[in-house]
């Protein structure tokens, strides 16, 4: 192919540019391939077949270990098409190449690196970062003159599309790549950018999408993620269900969402039931016309495709579609590096684009898939440590001598750690006992940018020892010549540690270095799991699961303030994205509702409608100010609100001066609980609290080495399923136990002859009496959001029992409830039997009888009001504290809740919970699994493996040094008894 | 505000504790003595002062969800509603001679006018056969008689005096809204954050009674220099009003 460009469809006509005939395109064009050759290197075979496919207007998911060359495969196709375009002739309006990465820091150095192919080659191509971070006269500077590729985040790709310059900027966009897809399709932040893709498809109907990823479980739910469902028959009209779809009640065990049809038995397995045409966004005559639709045998339907040199024509035949190679012979043939297929050239020349979407089973389109296996094996070890492994906590002290030793034996570490008050921590004793003056920095997302801009500088400048940082440098970001990853605490998912140990050596065929330090002993037991798993190349990430509500009328108000939009229109563009294909015709209609009035039953707003229907049935914005509310307020993460961190000098009279650094931002609920004086850890350095001034923290440095740390809420992730496996085949068989500590293998031989260590399948539940008092303890291994909402139903049943249950504590590896009846003797009596009490029932009438009063839907709700809307994150003018700041969303709940249950966000309410915060589906996995495989252990004591949940006991609400020796002594006595 | 993780943590003691706990016996009605006069808090957030038969409510917030309407934000239609099913509650309770609605009672000024024709309707059964004052506030300094009852800057009764505002340095016998206080309150393993009546046996600060009005900490700076040493909230639960002593309340 000579040019990409020279093919596009020219707005102004709405004609393809045809040409006569389509010689066979070379693969590589010379400038390229001379510039891989000047270097030494060949292009590999993966970024071939990514401009191959891209050439000939196809999607494709591309999944290859760190140190492949994903990044130049990504950008390789835009650069070919760039470079092609005609000297002399002005190029054509708006973006080329969008690329879109979850993280700013990410968006940043991956334009530096893109950076210097062009360079070297001298492309005419302009690349630039766009970012909440970027100034405003960029900003605008950027809309009225695009850049021929912009780095982004999701945001702002929402800001953009609501803009009314979006056509001008996106119409003849090419390609969008998306980065490490995998850590955003299961996210809302994935659904709002599933949109905005439906969006850029409809500026942009040919533009091709290119998915980087890491190794996934389901790599179809991301092919199917990148390219536009067919829309199906919405059904939404008499619907047997209806009535049960709308009911905010929880189902029993489920976490779906409710408004997912269900789809006809025939159906199943028919694949892509509708004709081309539908699946068009831009084409609204034939979508509306059309409707219902006639099913459609062919599952493999023609993408829309002004990338492929065949251009777009009318008619034409489609009896070239079934000769395309399947999906998955096409990609084992490119891992195995034997020939790219090249569509291109073999296309009629006129005619309906040769091109065909794959299928899955499920009847989702699907993307190509090109699949890189590999590189060489990681060398990870866990810390071998001399010092004890403690039975609970968190903090890994025991470890930081032998962590500052192998940074000390590298050229760079990384030091991974869960949380940022961890990274704090760490960072802050690593200097304390750091002798040699080893150059440590830190790194966390609550850093000023400035702050961490200087750091990645740092690093990349080789100037660095190590640097103690959080899931802000998790992704994809190669800076510098890292040799050992150290992972501080459990990984809590195979992936993730994956992912962070592919930070060292990027290089595809060097094995990377990486220690995992555990900071207790079930983290030993987590961490020997995730080893394994990593060996086996295991994968944990989560399915996609439907897009959520919230997220909709978001984007529905977005698209009022882009331009007026039609309900049709919109109702077909938003199913052509993957999380949302399934959305029935009513749920999208309360959703415009609900952006227009809130939705309710009392309808007494309509008078304020934000959007209102124009005469030609167009929903516009009613005003200005509602599209200036939506830029404020949109995308989808929620955090607590943040308040700048000043650090200033004091005056004589200790009063702090004016003026001074911002080091950053903090939890305002975190600086509510300090008082003028008090100390906290923060940006590597011990602060004195001074007071809030103008909405800054006001603070001083200070001598003080015991301060109190923050807490954030940013950073913990559960347990994964898969893991959970691991542990417990762990614990059950002894011939494994070698590979571990001898604290943790004596340990669990002390567990083993004192109570019992449970089957892989078994659940192992203690009950002995301690004080007055009688405890259960479980061990499920499912995770600590499970374990809460286990805990809370079975207090409830153990009231019901007259056991009278006093609290519970939940961990990611098990649950202790404390009793003022004796449990050990009522299930020997039967009265419950523990299989009565964990029986799966509870998820029914418990559940909801618990919800209906829990606080937790109120957290849940706060997202979802600020995310749909509801309410303002912020208003104009109204920077007050985060307290006073509009309305308290557990009243507007209680009322809501009161008033109208069944009103649209209690429903995205429920459905987050259920699925996030509450994770019923799993506990429900969990009680279906254990149902027959209950171990009951009636103790006199407490046992050995019950020691880290009861240490945990209190632990929240105990702060401060005094407290700490009281907790130490408890802490001190509880062990004891059980080892005597 | 609390992070979700710590609210979550907390409710395996909070919450745990509270949801399994039987029902227990309402404690007697704690009263409080304001210069001399005997008041009553209800668990309502309404305070009863049986010797005048005088009932006194703060900050009710009427049609704030409509005034946010006004603005672009779709809150829930029903707040003015519920204020007022809970208003009449307490005034059938105790059939009061006289209502003092101590300012804010509407959101804005003009949301008296907004008020649907079922609401206005309740509103005016209610001032039937009493005495209806509304005390002026900064969100409502004038309604203009759109709602019936009288409008008043302030309210003189006995040696109470019954103002919108507390006024720093105040003679005694300051009765006030304004402020919206809550406390959290630990106890055994947990807490819980209350909406409350602020008193020091001198002045007294009510909770607000709106369906959509926050709370403000006993803590924030705003009630610094309004309370003696002896300040001892009255706090409101489900059925009851619990006195709380100085150890058991935290900032937040």
């Amino acid at each position: 192919m000579k040019a990409i460009a020279t093919t596009r469809r020219r707005k102004a006509t709405g004609l393809p540019q045809r040409r006569a005939e389509a010689p066979p395109p070379p693969i590589l064009p010379e400038r390229f391939s001379g510039w891989f050759s000047a270097r030494g290197w060949t292009p590999r075979p993966h970024q071939l077949a990514l401009l191959a496919n891209a050439t000939a207007g196809r999607s494709t998911l591309l999944i290859a270990p760190t140190g492949a060359g994903k990044t130049l495969a990504g950008f390789l196709p835009s650069l070919v098409s760039l470079a092609a375009r005609p000297a002399g002739v002005p190029r054509p309006e708006g973006i080329h190449t969008l690329y879109v990465s979850p993280l700013k820091a990410l968006a940043i150095d991956i334009a530096r690196n893109v950076e210097r192919p062009v360079a070297e080659m001298k492309l005419p191509v302009r690349l630039e970062t766009r970012t909440g971070d970027t100034p405003q006269h960029k900003r605008t500077r950027q809309r009225l003159d695009p850049p021929d590729m912009l780095l982004t985040t999701p945001e702002q790709v929402a800001l953009l599309l609501a803009s009314s310059v979006a056509e001008r900027l996106f119409a003849n966009l090419r390609v969008v790549i998306f980065d490490e897809l995998h850590s955003l399709v299961t996210s809302k932040r994935g659904d709002l950018l599933a949109l905005a893709l439906a969006r850029l498809r409809r500026h942009a109907p040919g533009l091709v999408t290119i998915g980087l990823s890491a190794t996934v479980a389901q790599p179809d739910d991301l092919r199917a993620w990148l390219v536009p469902q067919a829309v199906r028959d919405d059904g939404g009209d008499g619907n047997p269900d209806d009535a049960d779809r709308h009911s905010p009640t929880p189902r029993r065990g489920e976490g779906s969402a409710p408004w997912r049809a269900e789809r006809a038995p025939g159906e199943e397995g028919e694949g892509v039931s509708e004709p081309a045409d539908s699946a068009r966004p831009d084409d609204s005559e034939g979508a509306q016309a059309g409707r219902p639709k006639p099913h459609h045998p062919d599952r493999r339907v023609p993408p829309r495709s002004d990338l492929s040199p065949q251009g777009r024509g009318e008619g034409g035949d489609d009896a070239d579609f079934d000769d395309a190679p399947s999906s998955k012979s096409r990609s084992k043939s490119l891992a195995a590096g034997r020939g790219i297929p090249v569509r291109a050239g073999l296309a009629p020349a006129a005619g309906l684009p040769a091109l065909a979407y794959p299928g899955d089973e499920r009847g989702r389109r699907l993307s190509e898939l090109v699949l890189v296996e590999g590189g060489a094996k990681p060398e990870i070890a866990i810390l071998d440590s001399e010092e004890r492994i403690p039975w609970a906590g968190h903090t890994a002290r025991y470890a930081y001598g032998d962590i500052l030793k192998a940074i000390g034996e590298h050229r760079m570490s990384l030091v991974f750690v869960n949380t940022r008050s961890q990274a704090e921590l760490i960072f802050q004793e690593l200097w304390r006992i750091n002798a040699s003056s080893l150059p440590i920095a830190l790194h966390h997302g609550s850093l000023d940018a400035g702050q961490r801009r200087k750091v990645e500088a740092a690093m990349a400048a080789g100037a660095l020892r190590a640097v103690v940082c959080t899931s802000t440098l998790d992704l994809g970001i190669d800076w510098g010549d890292v040799d050992l990853v150290i992972n501080v605490g459990a990984p809590k998912g195979a992936s993730r540690l994956a992912q962070r140990i592919g930070r060292a050596n990027h290089r595809l065929d060097e094995p990377s270095q990486a220690i995992l330090v555990p900071a207790n002993r079930f983290e030993v037991l987590e961490c020997r799991a995730a080893l394994d798993a990593n060996y086996l190349g295991a994968q944990d990430t989560p399915p996609v699961r439907p897009g959520g509500l919230d997220v909709l009328a978001q984007h529905v108000l977005g698209m009022a303030t882009a331009a007026p939009f039609t309900f049709e229109e919109l109702f077909d563009e938003v199913r052509t994205a993957l999380p949302y294909q399934d959305l029935d015709r009513e749920t999208f209609e309360r959703v415009v509702d609900f952006v227009a009035t809130g939705g309710y039953a009392l309808r007494s707003y309509e008078r304020y409608a934000r959007i209102q229907k124009d005469k030609d049935g167009r929903w516009r914005v009613a005003n200005p100010r509602i599209a200036q509310q939506y830029r404020l307020n949109v995308g989808t993460i929620i955090e607590a609100p943040l308040l700048n961190v000043r650090m200033t000098r004091m005056s004589r009279n200790a009063v702090p001066l004016r003026g001074g650094r911002v080091l950053g931002k903090i939890e305002e609920y975190f600086i509510e609980t300090l008082a003028p004086g008090d100390t906290f850890l923060f940006a590597g350095q011990v602060l004195a609290f001074g007071g809030i001034r103008d909405n800054e923290v006001i603070a001083t440095r200070t001598k003080d080495d015991t301060p109190k740390i923050p807490i954030y809420a940013g950073g913990k992730f559960p347990l994964t399923t898969y893991l959970a496996k691991g542990v417990r085949a762990l614990l059950a068989d002894p011939g494994e136990w070698h590979r571990l500590p001898d604290t943790v293998a004596d340990w669990l031989r002390l567990q083993q002859e004192r109570s019992m260590l449970p089957g892989t399948d078994q659940l192992l539940v203690e009950t002995f009496p301690r004080g007055n008092r009688t405890y259960l303890v479980a061990y499920p291994f499912e995770g600590r959001l499970a374990h809460q909402t286990l805990g809370m139903l079975l207090t409830r049943r153990l009231e019901r029992a007259h056991l009278r249950p006093m609290g519970y504590v939940a961990s990611d590896y098990a649950l202790g409830v404390w009793c003022l009846g004796d449990i050990g003797a009522a299930f020997s009596a039967g009265r419950p039997t523990v299989e009565e009490l964990f029986d799966r029932d509870m998820l029914g009438d418990d559940l909801e009888a618990w919800l209906a009063e829990s606080y937790l839907l109120k957290r849940t709700f706060r997202n979802t009001a600020l995310i749909s809307g509801l309410v303002e994150r912020r208003s104009p003018g109204q920077e007050k504290s985060g307290r006073q700041v509009t309305v308290s969303t557990d009243l507007v709940y209680d009322v809501l809740r009161r008033h109208e249950p069944d009103h649209i966000l209690m429903r995205a309410t429920w459905t987050d919970a259920a699925s996030g915060l509450l994770d019923i589906r799993r506990l429900s996995d969990m009680l279906s699994r254990i149902s027959g495989r209950i171990v009951h252990k009636k103790l006199d004591r407490i046992s050995p493996l019950a020691v880290p949940v009861m240490l945990d006991i209190g632990k929240e609400s105990v702060g401060g040094e005094a407290r700490e020796d009281i907790l130490r002594d408890a802490a001190e006595g509880i062990i004891r008894e059980a080892m005597e | 505000m609390r992070d979700m993780a710590a609210a979550f943590d907390g409710f395996g003691f909070a919450g745990g504790f509270a949801a399994v706990a039987g029902p227990r016996p309402a404690p007697p009605e704690a009263e409080m003595r304001i210069v001399g006069a005997e008041l009553l808090p209800t668990p309502d957030g309404a305070l009863w002062w049986a010797a005048e038969r005088m009932l006194v409510v703060a900050d009710l917030h009427f049609e704030k969800g409509s005034t946010f309407a006004r603005r672009g934000q779709m809150l829930p239609p029903y707040d003015t509603g519920e204020t007022l099913a809970r208003l009449a509650r307490v005034v059938e309770r105790f059939a009061p001679r006289v209502v003092v609605a101590l300012g804010d009672s509407f959101h804005e000024s003009e949301a008296a006018g907004r008020l649907l024709p079922q609401h206005a309707e309740m509103l005016a059964g209610l001032q039937r056969r009493r005495e209806w004052i509304w005390i002026a506030g900064n969100h409502d300094p004038e309604i203009g008689g759109r709602a019936g009852g009288v409008e008043m800057a302030e309210l003189r009764a006995g040696p109470l005096r019954f103002v919108h505002e507390p006024l720093m340095g105040a003679p005694d016998g300051e009765i006030a809204g304004h402020l919206h206080p809550v406390v959290r309150v630990v106890g055994r393993g947990g807490s819980v954050r209350r909406r409350c009546f602020a008193q020091d046996g001198r002045r007294a600060v009510l909770p607000a009674f709106g369906a959509y009005a926050g709370g403000l900490s006993l803590f924030h700076r705003a009630f610094a220099g309004l309370f003696g040493a002896e300040l001892k909230p009255f706090v409101m639960g489900r059925d009851a009003v619990y006195a709380i002593g100085r150890a058991n309340l935290r900032a937040d």
